[in-house]
């Protein structure tokens, strides 16, 4: 089911003479015709329990109002430009056919695809025979495989991958020299992926998993009105007696129990990992780096506070913006070669223009690292040397990747 | 470039005369956490005094006679207008939301300031203290430039990536010029023949022909040891008769003095941390810079094209107006 969105232009300007600016470029002889830009944001509608914590706000337009707010700077953009875009909403039901309504709208002409889906369903979108000639920016699914192995020439990640999120953490345990942790994980495929990042981040970073151990999930209520008793005595219970460490590492990607861990474990340690210190692309404490301005604008246009992946689709639908900007064109083919070359860059309030690794099309991407409240650091750390740029010390650099896109 | 005073009418040139002691020369500082404006007596260099404005004040200027200094207090989304004789806050000026950045035409009439979160360029008159104009721009204006004729206004967008010129009269946008990633600072030749766009992101500065409203040269910068995503330029300032400019490196704590006819670097001045903006003493022979992150300015030597002092002044210096 697909709803067509239509942005009114909101601006109207009397004359707007558009010259390319650029050196070597000649002057357009005539005003030219409208360029159409439509991006399609999909995604498929689920049931998520509510969040652990009773204070995250149940969200449901997760992941859309970036696109929805991206598509507004696009235009802002565009019309000084004659670029004229539009975003396609494609909100598939939970009992819907994703692969099908993905079909339809590359059958009606779509080929700029915001994929807002978990990695099976990506791989199942990128690897539609139609969709060869399609560009789709994964803005959702962090599975490390989609950088090492199941690259898709036609498919570009912006949300990072786990091993990036791990890494970003890793780096800052070992900048404060807390070397030893203790990990607990949860049960579920996401948590033991997450988990195993870690591990692999332990490896490179020289960190040192002292004991691990599994939380067992039984799916519970999460609101009960005498909730804090039974739980005050059970973390403790499943933390005490642990290898000696210097924090607690949780590993809880489905929400289970992270949440419950911080304060009440055994041993007097920090948590990190899917709670208390927690690696992520976007949190509402980031403030650096012009980071103020894009807080400010998105609950100006879309009434709260963005989240990561409100982030990850909002620089998906820049990323094609600035790459239409850039070479005046909408089609697939001019935008990739134009995304892959060095000439690509993008500011997105982190201090840096953004590029995409060659070899998996991931974007490199400092990872802010979050208490609750409050912003604690970014990754990559001072010290982390690289010799084509410090992001590459986070997640795949090109030897560690079986991928060779070109 | 910020410029200290104009012309100096005849009036005013007697008065200084008057039994007044060899120029003094004030340099005023907003300092953007600190919420102040720091006094520094430009001849001694010292700081004087450190005055409370409103909440993050930013961009500053003078008005062209030297009596008011206006300030953009952009947590407070507006304009603050301090008697420079006295120090006290005597009104606002109605900026709009959030203003970063605002410039003065040469007739002290109109003040034009960039709003960062709502996309506009707002055009106050100041002797009304009202708004004549909201002008729509791209996404996340901040730089702000105005021709020396005063008949064209730029304002960069630091999202959108384009200087838009602005017809004074219409309050029109003639021409938008692409620029590289996040620009911040767009400034005038004393001439009016160019206009220099820094990209803070992208890390160059874009020479603007204002006659055909094309890049005519991009600079580009390279510091030995320097990692390339630390050279971030945001401040410029070409001297009158065009012979060097300076650009503000940001956090590769250094300022490039350029060579303006050639465009080539000559050399990299270790300053403070976060260099942002500069401006020049109304003589040119000083240039100061404020550094954020190390809260102080530096005093650099235009001719020697060396640093000769720092002075420490308030929390995150901002920006930089120089009196004499």
């Amino acid at each position: 089911m697909a709803a067509r969105f239509r942005l009114e232009w909101l601006y109207g300007l009397a004359t707007v003479v558009a010259i390319s600016g650029l050196p070597g470029a000649a002057a357009p002889a005539a005003a030219q015709e409208g360029l159409p830009v439509s991006i399609t944001y999909i995604t498929q509608e689920e049931d998520k329990p509510r969040p652990l914590s009773l204070v995250d706000p149940v969200l449901t337009d997760e992941g859309l109002a970036g696109a929805r707010q991206a598509i507004g700077e696009n235009q802002t953009t565009g019309q000084f430009l004659k670029h004229d875009y539009t975003l396609n909403e494609l909100i598939v039901p939970q009992d819907g056919d994703l692969v099908a309504a993905f079909k339809e709208a590359l059958a009606t002409g779509e080929t700029l695809f915001v994929a807002d889906v978990y990695g099976d369903q990506l791989l199942a979108l990128a690897d539609v025979p139609e969709a060869e000639g399609a560009l789709i920016f994964n803005s959702r699914a962090p599975d490390d495989e989609l950088r090492t192995e199941e690259c898709r020439a036609n498919t570009f990640h912006i949300f990072p991958s786990r091993a990036m999120k791990a890494d970003a953490l890793a780096q800052y345990l070992v900048w404060k020299q807390w070397f030893d942790w203790f990990l607990i994980h949860g049960t579920l495929e996401a948590d033991l992926a997450f988990a195993a990042a870690l591990e692999r981040a332990a490896q490179k970073f020289n960190g040192n998993i002292v004991e691990k151990r599994a939380y067992e999930y039984t799916p519970t209520a999460r609101r009960t009105d005498t909730g804090h008793v039974q739980i005050q005595r059970q973390i403790p219970i499943l933390t005490q007696d642990a290898e000696d460490h210097d924090v607690v590492m949780v590993a809880d990607e489905s929400d289970v129990f992270g949440e419950y861990v911080p304060f009440r474990t055994w041993d007097p340690r920090p948590v990190v990992g899917t709670a208390g210190l927690v690696p992520i692309a976007w949190h509402r404490a980031h403030e650096q780096w012009g980071g103020t301005q894009m807080q400010n604008r998105f609950e100006q246009g879309q009434g709260r506070w963005m989240t990561e992946r409100d982030y990850a689709a909002w620089l998906a639908v820049r990323s094609i913006g600035e790459a239409v900007t850039r070479t005046n064109s909408n089609e697939p083919p001019k935008l990739r070669e134009y995304l892959r070359s060095p000439q690509f860059e993008i500011g997105a309030f982190k201090g840096e223009g953004l590029t995409f690794r060659t070899w998996n099309q991931q974007m490199r991407q400092p990872i802010l690292l979050a208490a609750p409240r409050t912003l604690v650091s970014v990754s990559p750390q001072e010290g982390f040397l690289h010799q084509r740029t410090p992001l590459d010390s986070l997640g795949f650099d090109e030897p560690e990747s079986n991928c060779r896109l070109e | 470039m910020q410029r200290g005073l104009g012309v100096l009418s005849a009036a005013t040139a007697a008065w200084l005369t008057l039994g007044a002691a060899a120029e003094a020369r004030t340099i005023y500082v907003s300092n953007e956490q600190g919420n102040t404006i720091s006094i520094v007596d430009g001849d001694s260099l010292e700081l004087v005094k450190e005055v409370e404005v409103g909440e993050r004040p930013r961009g500053i200027v003078l008005s062209p006679d030297g009596k008011f200094l206006y300030i953009c207090a952009s947590e407070n989304d507006t304009v603050q207008i301090m008697d420079t004789e006295t120090l006290e806050i005597l009104g606002e000026l109605p900026s709009g939301p959030d203003p970063e950045v605002i410039v003065i035409s040469p007739d002290g009439a109109k003040i034009y300031a960039a709003n960062e979160d709502d996309n506009l360029v707002t055009v106050i008159d100041v002797a009304s203290r009202s708004v004549d104009a909201e002008i729509p721009v791209g996404v996340e204006p901040e730089g702000m430039g105005i021709s020396p004729d005063g008949k064209v206004v730029v304002n960069t967008s630091e999202t959108t990536n384009m200087a838009h010129f602005i017809d004074v009269e219409s309050h029109e946008i003639t021409d938008n010029i692409l620029v590289d990633q996040r620009p911040r600072v767009a400034t005038f030749t004393a001439d009016g023949a160019e206009v220099w766009v820094s990209s803070e992101i992208g890390g160059t500065v874009s020479v603007i022909d204002n006659g055909t409203r094309a890049i005519k040269h991009k600079i580009g910068f390279e510091i030995p040891g320097v990692p390339a995503e630390s050279i971030q330029p945001v401040g410029v300032g070409v001297t009158s008769d065009r012979s060097k400019a300076f650009v503000a490196l940001g956090p590769a704590n250094r300022v490039a003095v350029v060579d303006a006819q050639t465009y080539e670097v000559k050399d990299y001045l270790l300053v403070g941390q976060r260099v942002w903006q500069l401006a020049f003493s109304p003589d040119e022979k000083f240039l100061y810079t404020t550094n954020g992150v190390s809260n102080d300015i530096s005093v650099i030597d235009v001719d020697a094209e060396k640093v000769t002092k720092s002075v420490a002044v308030g929390s995150f210096p901002w920006g930089v107006a120089i009196k004499d």
